[in-house]
C-alpha cells in the first residue's frame, strides 16, 4: 500500500484528514465534513463562485485554469441538463496525487462535487477514475452510499427542499487520452476516447450535449475546505495568481519520494533537497521532470525557481499535474527520451495525423539510435518532427508528446551526440533492440 | 431493452448489469464499466460477452467492438489468473521496473502477454499506473504492489501461489 509521508514545510490543506481514516462517514464528520456543503446551499450560487475566484484556485490536471472562472462559463439556463465530470483519470506518468485523496478522503472528492453542482445548477455529477483504480471505486462507491444513506446525496438533500444531486462513479478501461476532458466525455458515453474539436467548449455543449463542468479530482476536492476558510486565505497560501497549496508527488531518484503538500510558488530546489530528502545514493542531480511526462525537461541548474504556474512557464516548462520526476547523473537522457515517447506512441488515440504519424516516427528514430544505428540527421529529424506535432491536433496529446521531445534533444544535444560517438550508458535500462530486426517497442 | 433470456453471467452480475443499464441519462455510457465486469467474471471479453452486451445495451456488436480495441485493460483472448503488470514508465524505469520486468520474465518463464503452462500467471509490460511515488510497482490484477525488490517480488509471486494451494 501506498505509504503517506511528511514534511514540516508542508501545508495541509487538502490534505489535512490523510491518515485520519476519514474514508469513514463518521470520522469525516468529526473532521468538519459536509460542512461546507450546507455552507453552499445556504449562501447560493454566486458566494460559492466568488469565493472560488478569490481563492485563485487554479486547474490542478496541468492546464491551471481558474476554477472559479470556469464555473462562471456554465450557462444559467439550460435545455438540457447540466453535468459536473470528474477527471480522477489520473494517468500522466509521474502522477499519484489523486490516488490519494480517493484513498484517503473519498468525501471531500463527493462535497467538491456537490458543492460544483450548486454553484452551476446541475444536479447530477460523475466521477471517473482510471481503471487500474478499483480499489479505489470501492473506497468511493462505499463513500457515496453512506452519503446517500444519510441524505447527503439524492432527493433534497440536508432536508432541503427541492435541492437534489445524484452522483455516478464509474471507472475507465486503460487508456491515458480518456483523461483530456473531451476524450473523457466520449468514453463516459461508451465510446473510443477520441477528443472533440472545441469550440464548442464543454461548458456550454459537453457530456450528452449539455453544459459540462470538468474539474481534476484535485482541483474539486480544494473546493469544500476553500469554502470553510474563505477565498482570501486560501490564496495567501500561494504566490499571486496561483492561490493556495498543492499536492506534488516527488518520485525517481530522491532519497523519500511521496507527495507532499507545498504552497505554490515553493522552492523546486528545496522541493528536491530537502522535502525529498535530496539525490537518492548521494548523486548529483542530472536534471527534472517538474510537472509529469509531458513537461520539458529542466536542467539541474535550472532548478532555483517556484512551484507555480507562471514561474515555470516563465522557465520554458510548465507546472502539469505536479509530479516531480528526478533524474540522477547516471541516466542516459537517449534512453529517458526513448521511453518517455514510447509512452506516447502507445497512448496516441490515432485521432489526428500528426499526433499518430509523429510519435511513431520518434519512437522509431529513437528506437534505432538507441540500438546504435543513428546518425546525426535523426537528432535534427526528431527536433523537426516534434516542431511539426505542436499545435495541430485536437487535443494537447500532440503537444505532451513533443514538448518533452524538444526539451531533451535541445537541452541535450550534446548527449545525443555523444551516444552517436559511442558514449553509452554504463547500465542500460531499455533492452538494446537489434538493429533491422522487429522492434522491441516496449512490446505493446 | 431486448429481454436476456439466458445470460452467460452469474445471477448477481446478471442483475448488476440489468441495473447499471438504467443509471445513466443514456444507456450506452453503461458499455465500457460493463465490459470491464464482464471481463473480470469470465477472464476475457469472449464473442458471447460482445454479443450479450451488445443486446443489454441495443448497440451493434460492431459499436462494441470498435470501443472494445479501444482500452489496452480489456482483451479478447484469456489470461493467467493472475495478471501480473510491470510498470517501466518513467518514475518505475529510474527505480528498477524494468530489472523487475526482467526478474519476472526469468522466474515465470513467459514474456509479455504470455500466460504459464498451468494458467496461474500472465505477465504484461504496463504503462503508468499511478503509483509513482512508491515505484517500482506492479499490479497483480487490481492489486498494487510498491517499493519492489526482484526479492520482493518473489514474495508476491509466492503469496499468490500459496492462495492456490490452500
Amino acid at each position: 500500500m501506498p505509504t503517506l509521508v511528511s514534511h514540516p514545510d508542508e501545508v495541509k490543506v487538502l490534505s489535512r484528514r490523510f491518515g485520519l481514516g476519514a474514508a469513514n462517514i463518521d470520522k469525516y464528520l468529526e473532521l468538519d465534513g459536509y460542512k461546507a456543503t450546507q455552507q453552499a446551499i445556504a449562501n447560493g450560487p454566486e458566494w460559492i463562485i466568488n469565493t472560488m475566484k478569490a481563492s485563485g484556485l487554479r486547474g490542478r490536471g496541468g492546464a491551471g485554469f481558474p476554477t472559479g472562472m470556469k464555473w462562471s462559463f456554465v450557462p444559467k439556463v439550460s435545455e438540457k441538463p447540466k453535468y459536473i465530470l470528474v477527471n480522477g483519470d489520473e494517468s500522466e506518468p509521474g502522477t499519484c496525487k489523486d490516488h490519494l485523496i480517493f484513498r484517503e478522503d473519498p468525501h471531500s472528492i463527493i462535497e467538491g462535487t456537490i458543492i460544483a453542482g450548486l454553484a452551476v445548477g446541475s444536479k447530477m455529477g460523475f466521477i471517473y477514475l482510471r481503471g487500474e483504480y478499483r480499489y479505489l471505486l470501492n473506497i468511493m462507491e462505499k463513500a457515496v452510499a453512506d452519503a446517500y444513506a444519510r441524505g447527503f446525496l439524492g432527493k433534497n438533500i440536508f432536508g432541503n427542499q427541492g435541492v437534489d444531486f445524484d452522483i455516478i462513479t464509474q471507472t475507465g478501461a486503460g487508456a491515458y487520452e480518456v483523461g483530456e476532458e473531451s476524450a473523457l466525455m466520449e468514453s463516459l458515453e461508451g465510446k473510443r476516447g477520441v477528443p472533440r474539436i472545441r469550440p464548442p467548449f464543454p461548458a456550454v455543449v459537453g457530456l450528452y450535449g449539455g453544459p459540462t463542468v470538468i474539474n481534476n479530482a484535485e482541483t474539486i476536492a480544494n473546493a469544500p475546505h476553500i469554502l470553510l476558510m474563505g477565498g482570501e486565505a486560501y490564496a495567501k497560501l500561494g504566490t499571486e495568481r496561483n492561490g493556495g497549496t498543492r499536492l506534488f508527488g516527488i518520485s525517481g531518484h530522491v532519497e523519500r519520494p511521496g507527495v507532499y503538500e507545498l504552497p505554490m510558488g515553493y522552492s523546486l530546489r528545496k522541493a528536491i533537497y530537502d522535502v525529498a530528502g535530496g539525490i537518492k545514493g548521494g548523486k548529483q542531480l542530472k536534471a527534472v521532470v517538474p510537472g509529469g511526462a509531458s513537461c520539458p525537461i529542466l536542467k539541474a541548474d535550472e532548478i532555483d525557481i517556484g512551484l507555480d504556474f507562471d514561474q515555470m512557464a516563465k522557465a520554458g516548462t510548465m507546472l502539469g499535474s505536479g509530479g516531480i520526476v528526478v533524474l540522477d547523473e547516471t541516466v542516459s537522457i537517449v534512453e529517458f527520451a526513448l521511453r518517455t515517447i514510447r509512452f506516447y506512441q502507445h497512448e496516441s488515440c490515432g485521432w489526428c495525423i500528426p499526433c499518430r504519424e509523429g510519435t511513431d516516427w520518434i519512437k522509431k528514430t529513437l528506437t534505432r539510435f538507441h540500438a546504435g544505428g543513428g546518425t546525426k540527421k535523426d537528432i535534427d529529424n526528431v527536433q523537426y518532427i516534434a516542431e511539426n506535432m505542436m499545435g495541430r491536433t485536437f487535443c494537447p496529446l500532440g503537444d505532451a508528446a513533443a514538448m518533452p521531445t524538444l526539451g531533451f534533444v535541445k537541452k541535450f544535444r550534446s548527449e545525443f551526440e555523444e551516444y552517436l560517438a559511442g558514449a553509452r550508458p554504463a547500465d542500460p535500462l531499455i533492452q538494446i533492440t537489434p538493429v533491422g530486426e522487429p522492434e522491441h517497442a516496449g512490446a505493446h | 431493452m431486448a429481454a436476456i433470456q439466458t445470460s452467460i453471467f452469474t445471477p448477481a452480475t446478471s442483475a448488476r448489469f440489468d441495473k447499471l443499464a438504467t443509471i445513466y441519462p443514456v444507456k450506452r455510457s453503461a458499455l465500457v464499466p460493463m465490459l470491464l465486469y464482464a471481463q473480470d467474471e469470465i477472464g476475457y471479453v469472449s464473442d458471447a460477452v460482445v454479443a450479450e452486451i451488445s443486446q443489454r445495451l441495443d448497440l451493434l456488436e460492431l459499436d462494441v467492438r470498435n470501443v472494445l480495441s479501444y482500452y489496452s485493460m480489456l482483451r479478447t483472448v484469456p489470461a493467467g489468473k493472475y495478471n501480473v503488470q510491470v510498470c517501466t514508465n518513467i518514475s518505475c524505469m529510474l527505480r528498477g521496473g524494468f530489472e523487475l520486468l526482467d526478474h519476472c520474465k526469468n522466474t515465470l518463464g513467459i514474456g509479455h502477454k504470455e500466460t504459464t503452462e498451468d494458467g496461474l500467471f500472465s505477465l504484461e509490460e504496463v504503462e503508468c499506473i499511478g503509483a509513482c511515488c512508491w515505484a517500482p510497482a506492479v499490479q497483480v490484477n487490481y492489486d498494487f504492489h510498491d517499493d519492489l525488490t526482484p526479492a520482493k517480488m518473489d514474495a508476491v509471486l509466492d503469496a499468490y501461489r500459496a492462495r492456490e494451494t490452500k
